[in-house]
């Protein structure tokens, strides 16, 4: 066994880094560092130099005009991406839809689609949540009714992400009440300028907009915006659910708020020592430390398993799970290393436009974020769901 | 042993929990934190007219001479409704140190209108360098005739704002920690006003060549007295997180009650019983951690600080364990500023931000660790 990169990868490694010396503009990877939102304008700026490098849709075979990288190439890109506070690129579109079209779209579907996704035109935003269908996804109440060569859609859908820049909308529908539960939905493709949509901002403890609701009432959406066939929306959602879980450990993030709480905690005294040398938070450095090290190692044997052609499966719901307490446990550790400077808050600051000195401003995303990174273990399924999926699927229990 | 409450305890805790009911519900406490910080609110004046202002005072200051207990009372009630009042940082803090370093005639201008209401203060004994560490203070006294000079710079000073006064704590040339009254209109005072992540309205107070007269001085050796208030808020605000704990297991187990996924309430599932039963039992440990910190108070100096350091470090622990696990048990729901049960999270996360975190004081446990 050997654990290192081969040669052309470590290159590789190198060519990405260069590139994003290079190319990421300073005042976007500063206001990641200082963890401010973004701005809609910053991720498509950054997007378009993506994109024009051929390297904004990451996971995507050549055909389709994608770089036809491996999954260790495209987990070198994330790693370095988070090292170097470049934004995430938005998932909606290149990781989310882009690949269910490909496998269940139409060809004109395609062609429409897929070139709007590697421009940036569209910018797509996920509808599967409702109020009543969270973790139990499939009994949703959005409701198509056929009408000649369109369907009418109402129903509500909820915790849409950044739904408020997004022109397009992937949604699960039921279209056949009668069905079984699964067997009743479709996976449509909406435009967000349709008659009948509203997107209502909700706000989260952190004082961010990040989530939306969006209310559909008697949208008219064509048929041909349907992918697959009717009631077989569920085979699209559970396929691109394995698609969400390449790099779902979020480990270059995890490795990257690992690396700054080092530096504060040696920076920040504590009676008159460094913090880090602080026995109990010391240890906890380490624990996370070694938590880490598993992670790494756990993630790059699902990933060499899919190079060699494994589907990653259940696995995906380990570093789901260990990877979100891992930066959870990371924030804790930022916002508690900052003692009394986590405290004040500064929304102008974090969320909007307003300015800070220096000083504030370094520590000023500290207690927010910890509040907005609880998401980590929600979203995407949540941690408990997953466990349980682990049970079924490894365990068999 | 008696962990009874008297009958006058009980109609303590009865009429303040009426009141908080009646006057803080999440649309009363949205409007009171959207009103300026510096005017003096309905809920507190109704506290005055009730004598909850005078409750913690000794007799001999013109207080009611409650002990521990009653003020465990009333902030557990506080804490349960998340009531903004800032009684601990407004009223108690800088109430009990004056009470003990003030001379008569600085009792009457500081302190009597104090707890009649008419006025609040605060307590600047945090600095940016010294994390929670009450005696690393940079800030500087000098006496120059019959003036004092203090120059320096405080750090998140809660009810700033609203304070007519803030006591000071600086160093003096003879190295002593020396305790100053700088009224806010003081020339050569700024600040940089901010409310904190839960809500607390606080600043930066810098003072630049503030000069004060000599009746400004409470103490020039003000640190055994310092360590004494702080060990009263500490206990406080344990007692205070007791009530925002139960109020979130409370809103976490309706929720499970009531919200159904796969056809059922998602208290039916195992996995959610036993970490509510987690939320539950970490409650029941702290509250009686905080019940050991609202006793301790009158224990000789070492004894106090060791349980009490030892109540806030568990409770602080816990407060953010079931903080997380009533987030996480809402789903994304619990993510929303609408979900009052949000509101109480941040409460209980930043709960360990005040008076020292729990690695602070679990340093001071294993300082004063008993072998034997
Ligand atoms: C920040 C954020 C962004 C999001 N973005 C999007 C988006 O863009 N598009 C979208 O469609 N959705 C989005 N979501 C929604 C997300 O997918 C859901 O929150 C998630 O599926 C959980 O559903 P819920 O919130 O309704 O929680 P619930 O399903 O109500 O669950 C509440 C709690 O109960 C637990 N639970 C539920 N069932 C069981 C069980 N059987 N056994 C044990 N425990 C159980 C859960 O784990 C959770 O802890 C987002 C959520 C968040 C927080």
């Amino acid at each position: 066994m050997n654990l290192t990169f081969s040669p052309e990868e470590q290159a590789f490694c190198e060519q990405v880094r260069r590139f994003l010396a290079d190319a990421l503009p300073s005042d976007i990877s500063q206001r990641v560092r200082l963890g401010r939102h973004l701005r809609a304008d910053d991720y498509l700026r950054w997007q378009n130099i993506l994109s024009e490098q051929g390297w904004l849709a990451s996971n995507w075979p050549k055909e389709f005009g994608g770089p036809g990288w491996g999954p260790v190439q495209r987990h070198i890109f994330d790693e370095e991406c988070a090292a170097a506070h470049a934004p995430t690129v938005v998932p909606f579109g290149v990781n989310m839809v882009a690949p269910v079209i490909m496998k269940f779209g139409s060809v004109e579907q395609q062609q429409h689609y897929l070139p709007r996704i590697l421009s940036n035109q569209d910018w797509w935003c996920q509808g599967y949540s409702e109020p009543g269908a969270g973790s139990d996804l499939a009994g949703l109440n959005t409701r198509a009714v056929r009408d000649g060569d369109h369907y009418i859609v109402n129903g509500q859908k909820t915790w849409t992400t950044l739904g408020q820049h997004a022109n397009m909308l992937f949604c699960l529908v039921r279209t056949d009440p009668d069905a079984k539960k699964q067997a009743g939905i479709s996976f449509l493709l909406i435009d967000m300028q349709s008659p009948g949509i509203t997107v209502r901002p909700i706000i989260t403890l952190d004082g961010a907009h990040e989530v939306n609701e969006v209310f559909l009432d008697n949208v008219r959406v064509p048929v041909e915006n349907r992918v697959g066939e009717e009631g077989q929306g569920w085979t699209c959602a559970k396929f691109l659910l394995t698609h969400e879980r390449t790099g779902i450990a979020g480990l270059g993030h995890a490795k990257q708020a690992l690396r700054h709480l080092k530096s504060l905690a040696s920076r920040i005294q504590h009676r008159g020592k460094p913090l880090l040398e602080l026995p109990s938070f010391r240890q906890r450095v380490v624990k996370a430390e070694l938590e880490l090290m598993a992670l790494e190692v756990t993630n790059l044997r699902v990933i060499a398993a899919a190079r060699d052609g494994g589907v990653p499966g259940a696995e995906s719901s380990l570093l789901k799970v260990r990877g979100s307490e891992l930066r959870q446990e990371l924030s804790e550790l930022t916002r508690r290393a900052l003692g009394p400077a986590a405290l004040p808050f500064f929304p102008d600051f974090l969320h909007g436009e307003g300015s800070l000195d220096d000083e504030r401003a370094q520590s000023a995303a500290a207690s927010a974020q910890y509040f907005n990174r609880r998401k980590l273990s929600i979203y995407g399924g949540a941690n408990e769901i997953q466990k349980s999926i682990v049970a079924k699927t490894i365990l068999n229990m | 042993m008696d962990f009874a409450l008297t009958d006058e305890q009980r109609m303590l805790e009865e009429t303040l929990t009426r009141l908080v009911a009646d006057q803080v519900s999440p649309e009363q406490r949205r409007a009171m934190l959207a009103a300026a910080p510096n005017r003096a609110s309905a809920l507190w004046r109704t506290f005055a007219e009730l004598g909850l202002l005078h409750m913690s005072f000794s007799e001999d200051v013109g207080g009611l001479g409650g002990d521990g207990t009653d003020l465990m009372i009333i902030m557990q009630a506080l804490g349960r409704g998340l009531v903004p009042e800032p009684y601990l940082a407004g009223l108690v803090l800088p109430g009990q140190l004056l009470a003990v370093t003030a001379n008569s005639e600085q009792q009457t201008r500081w302190l009597a209108p104090l707890l009649e209401g008419e006025h609040q203060l605060a307590l600047a004994w945090q600095e940016i360098g010294a994390r929670y560490d009450a005696f690393t203070v940079s800030t500087q006294a000098t006496q120059q005739g019959d003036q004092w000079q203090l120059n320096g710079k405080k750090h998140v000073v809660l009810n700033l704002e609203a304070a007519a006064g803030t006591l000071v704590s600086a160093r003096l040339a003879n190295g002593k920690l020396g305790l100053f009254i700088v009224p806010a209109d003081a020339p050569g005072t700024s600040t940089h006003l901010y409310r904190t992540i839960d809500d607390q309205p606080a600043g930066d107070l810098t003072l630049d060549s503030v000069k004060l007269p000599l009746t400004n001085c409470l103490s020039e050796d003000v640190s055994d007295k310092l360590a004494e208030v702080l060990a009263v808020g500490r206990a406080a605000l344990c007692a205070q997180a007791i009530g925002a704990m139960e109020e979130a297991c409370d809103q976490t187990l309706a929720y499970l009650k009531e919200r159904k996924q796969f056809g059922v309430p998602l208290s039916t599932f195992q996995a959610l019983q036993h970490r509510m039963v987690d939320m539950h039992l970490h409650l029941e440990q702290s509250r009686s951690m905080a019940i050991l910190a609202a006793t301790s108070l009158a224990l000789p100096a070492s004894e106090r600080d060791y349980k009490i350091a030892a109540a806030k470090a568990y409770c602080g622990e816990s407060a953010r364990f079931i903080a997380e696990q009533a987030i996480q048990l809402h789903g994304a729901m619990g993510m929303t500023e609408e979900c009052y049960v949000a509101n109480y999270a941040k409460h209980l996360v930043m709960f360990d931000h005040y008076l020292g975190d729990s690695d602070y004081h679990l340093e001071t446990v294993s300082e004063l660790l008993k072998v034997a």
